[in-house]
């Protein structure tokens, strides 16, 4: 299968600190890849750095094309939505214009109303709130609507970062499975997690970040059986 | 009660010019927490342009659009230019920006025009006109109406239309705005233009009462400071609010407290100021940000 | 910085030796122009201590280097005080005032306090012409110049010179210990982060009032420094420009920095005139160039600047002797 995301050598810095040493990893079309580690391990460092919202050195290929030197607009443009740590709601305005926001970025504007149908299928309690202000709506909810929000781009890549921070498990079990049928359209995912179990369970490739650095990499089931793994992710 | 709904109206007529200057203010405040402090004097130099197109023959209207075209694309440049290589600066760095933006419209504007104090014509009839023996100065009327019209058309923009959204989640959360593709620096600019459009209305408004000459905004902005931080330099809506309610209770003041001459409406003005910080600092509309620490 | 400290203090000594031989050098209206450069380093040095050692924003400081003059004013005009006194007196009275003034203005954050303090400023030259019976009304009140002690064979001028840079001197190492030591950075720490330096336990409302006390303080002498020195004072001179000009010279100077009060003070009181020397027409078009200039060539002011400079300069050279490089302080600058 073609890759659709090549990291070669990534450093990324904040001011003069470096968080990442030359992280280097390739993504698979269509799959869904999941990026484990520690609190400070370089995990959202490594979506930022995607997101061009870092400074960086190496190199990063999307699609074949590199990102180095575009800004994060652009990359949105190329079809790359980021559903951020903390969601990044917009939590002034309401559910419908945190969604007709999501779209924004997309190179064909089109009919908004399809997406609206699509996005609401998944997750009925959106329409529900459609006109509420998104900041009164639950942490499930928010996370929903982050989830929602990044789909009205129509990417090709889905950055998740720690979608399950905070919430219920009975909820993020919802929206994992919603991320699945998600995946089963054609959008591959690229999902940061500290929630090992899950994400093990969602995901078909898996990499290890310690300290900024891959110390593994492999697929889930094999990783999933990984003593050192269970012992240190997964706590039993 | 003839005087007091006179003086109402008169009131609510200068309070429009209040409205939309604050207004500027808070919107360039919301998107960037650096106050404008030379948006009263790019206001006065875009009367001043709208004067010289008055004077080299256009008529009134066709000036008048114009020049809110020039004051737009001023704004805009403006931003690009001078203020986003110092965005990253410290904010008091930016205002001194602004400071310095003040200092050269003012002078250049006495430069090329001289101190010499010009009349500027009102759009409106001269002759007042009367609804049950009240006497309407025709100028506010047609001033609340030019005010208010604006005011309309900005609110549909921003409520109604995909680039007015746009501006808004810039201004509100910027991080965001970019990881869903909007490109934030030219949100600013656009801000920076719509702020100079209700400035030129603002002076444009003005100039036939006060006449025109390089330090006719020099109050009005102290007024304006007054209303944004009685409506809430957080709450646009509160803000022209503001503008009205200073506006009446200035000329009130002015008409039935017998020791308030002409200089000390001005005191009314930072009295109100004064008040409100001590009461309630965010102001009638404002809300308090709740950092996360 | 600490194994440089004797090449600072003589250089130090030095600039103050070339300071002291100015009087025999120079007319007496350049004189006259830099102790107004010595009276606005001090009040300067005021406005940063509060505003950007503590993150107070003033946008009134105007009002105490009025109170500070017209506490002069009186008490040589009326009651034939000696200048001298007049200088603690102003001091202590506006630190009083500047303490009372900071108990509420402690509700106040950034841009509410900024136009607090605005607000005030705006209102000086009301206040004075209003209490003319003391102040003299908008004519103000015309003073003498004192002539040097001990009959020195020195003209009021260079009197006043001295005196001027004695106080600076004074000031500026109360300033420096106060601001080097616990208390200085309990101030920084209040700035950085509020709650933060509560938890820590220090008492932010009584620093932050005592700062706004001693802020006005030290423009408060400035103010009455400048009575003498102009030997008038008059309502309009104390308008929203001069709380305007201070809060220029200390961003332009270094918010954070001593030693930038006195750039701040160089550039307030002689730009203005070169502008007017490189345009009649608009001079203050000229004044607002330099203003945007400086802030884009150095936007933490030019003692920021050269820090920065300083950095680069050891920072290679450090690089090359192979050690860690020099550990920067954050938000300070000498």
């Amino acid at each position: 299968m073609s890759a659709i995301l090549e990291v070669q050598g990534l450093e990324a810095f904040y001011g003069r600190t470096k968080a990442l040493h030359g992280l280097s990893f390739s993504m698979a079309k269509g799959g869904i890849t999941t990026i484990l580690g520690a609190n400070g391990a370089g995990k959202t460092t490594t979506l930022r750095s995607i997101s061009r919202m870092v400074r960086t050195t190496g190199t990063i290929r999307f699609e074949g094309e590199a990102l180095e030197r575009k800004a994060t607009e652009d990359v949105v443009q190329l079809g790359i939505a980021h559903a951020p740590e903390g969601r990044g709601t917009f939590v002034h305005l309401t559910v419908e214009e945190n969604l007709k926001l999501g779209a924004w970025g997309r190179r064909e504007r089109g009919n908004l109303s399809e997406d609206f149908e699509r996005v609401f299928g998944y997750f009925p309690v959106l329409r529900e709130r459609r006109r509420q202000a998104a900041g009164t709506l639950s942490g499930g909810e928010q996370q929903m609507l982050a989830v929602a929000r990044a789909l009205m781009l129509r990417p090709r890549l889905l950055l998740l970062d720690e979608p399950s921070l905070g919430l219920a498990p009975l909820v993020v079990r919802e929206i994992f499975r919603i991320l699945k049928t998600v995946n089963q359209t054609g959008v591959s995912i690229l999902l940061v997690e500290q929630n090992a179990a899950l994400a093990l369970d969602l995901a078909d490739h898996v990499f290890l970040l310690e300290t900024g650095r891959v110390v593994m990499e492999g697929p889930s089931d094999v990783l999933r059986k990984d003593d050192a793994i269970r012992r240190a992710y997964l706590g039993y | 009660m003839d005087i007091f709904i006179q003086q109402v109206v008169s009131g609510l007529a200068t309070g429009g010019i209040y409205a939309a200057l604050a207004l500027a203010l808070v919107m360039i405040y919301q998107a960037t927490d650096v106050v404008n402090f030379a948006q009263g004097e790019l206001a006065m130099f875009a009367t001043y342009i709208c004067w010289s197109l008055i004077n080299a023959g256009l008529p009134y209207w066709v000036a008048f659009i114009s020049t809110l075209g020039i004051a737009f694309v001023g704004g805009v440049v403006i931003e690009r230019v001078l203020i986003r290589p110092v965005e990253n600066a410290p904010i008091l760095s930016i205002v001194m920006v602004t400071l310095g933006l003040l200092v050269i419209c003012n002078s250049v504007a006495g430069w090329i025009w001289t101190y010499v104090q010009k009349p500027f014509p009102s759009p409106f009839p001269s002759n007042p006109f009367k609804i049950d023996n009240i006497v309407f100065g025709a100028h506010d009327v047609g001033q609340i109406q030019v005010t208010l019209l604006v005011l309309l058309c900005i609110y549909l923009f921003f409520r109604f239309t995909p680039l007015g959204l746009a501006m808004r989640a810039a201004a509100h959360n910027p991080v965001s705005s970019r990881l869903v593709g909007i490109r934030v620096g030219w949100m600013l600019a656009l801000g920076w233009g719509l702020a100079a459009v209700f400035g030129a209305v603002a002076g444009m408004m003005v100039a036939p009462v006060l006449t025109l000459e390089p330090n006719l905004m020099g109050g009005v902005q102290i007024y304006a400071f007054a209303a944004a931080t009685l409506g809430g330099f957080t709450s646009p809506g509160g803000a022209v609010l503001g503008g009205f309610i200073v506006g009446v209770v200035e000329n009130l003041v002015g008409t039935y407290v017998s020791f308030i001459g002409t200089e000390l409406k001005f005191t009314v003005a930072l009295a109100m100021i004064i008040v409100v910080l001590l009461v309630k600092p965010t102001g009638l509309f404002g809300s308090t940000v709740v950092k996360r620490v | 910085m600490s194994g440089s400290r004797l090449p600072r203090i003589v250089g130090l000594l030095a600039l103050l030796l070339a300071a002291c031989t100015l009087p025999f050098m120079m007319s007496n209206f350049r004189l006259f122009q830099f102790s107004q450069v010595y009276i606005y380093a001090i009040a300067i040095l005021g406005l940063n201590i509060l505003t950007g050692y503590n993150g107070q924003f003033s946008l009134g400081h105007g009002a105490f280097y009025a109170v500070g003059a017209y506490t002069s004013a009186i008490m040589m005009d009326r009651w034939n005080i000696s200048y001298a006194w007049t200088l603690p007196v102003a001091g202590v009275l506006c630190l009083i005032i500047g303490f009372l003034f900071g108990l509420p203005a402690l509700r106040l954050e950034g841009l509410y306090l900024a136009l607090a303090t605005f607000s005030l400023a705006l209102a000086v030259p009301q206040i004075l012409k209003y209490f003319e019976h003391w102040t003299g009304g908008s004519q103000g009140l015309v003073l003498s110049k004192p002539s040097a002690p001990f009959g020195l064979k020195l003209n009021p001028d260079q009197w006043l010179y001295f005196v001027t840079l004695g106080v600076l001197v004074l000031l500026f190492w109360l300033g420096s210990n106060l601001l080097k030591g616990r208390i200085g950075r309990a101030i920084v720490a209040i700035r950085d982060n509020h709650i933060a330096a509560e938890a820590m336990g220090i008492n932010t409302s009584l620093y932050k009032s005592l700062v706004f006390g001693v802020s006005a303080a030290y423009t408060g002498v400035a103010g009455a420094l400048s009575a003498s020195v102009i030997a008038y004072v008059a309502p309009d001179s104390f308008n929203v420009f001069l709380s305007v000009t201070l809060l220029i010279g200390s961003v332009i100077g270094g918010l954070a920095s001593i030693s930038g009060a006195v750039f701040g003070a160089l550039f307030i009181q002689f730009v203005p005139n070169w502008a007017q020397d490189i345009s009649k027409a608009a001079p203050w078009a000229i004044f607002g160039v330099f203003l945007i200039g400086f802030m884009y060539l150095m936007p933490f002011g030019i003692a920021g600047g050269i820090r920065l400079l300083w950095i680069r300069a050891t920072r290679s050279r450090v690089q090359q002797e192979g050690r860690s490089a020099v550990p920067t302080q954050a938000h300070t600058t000498t």
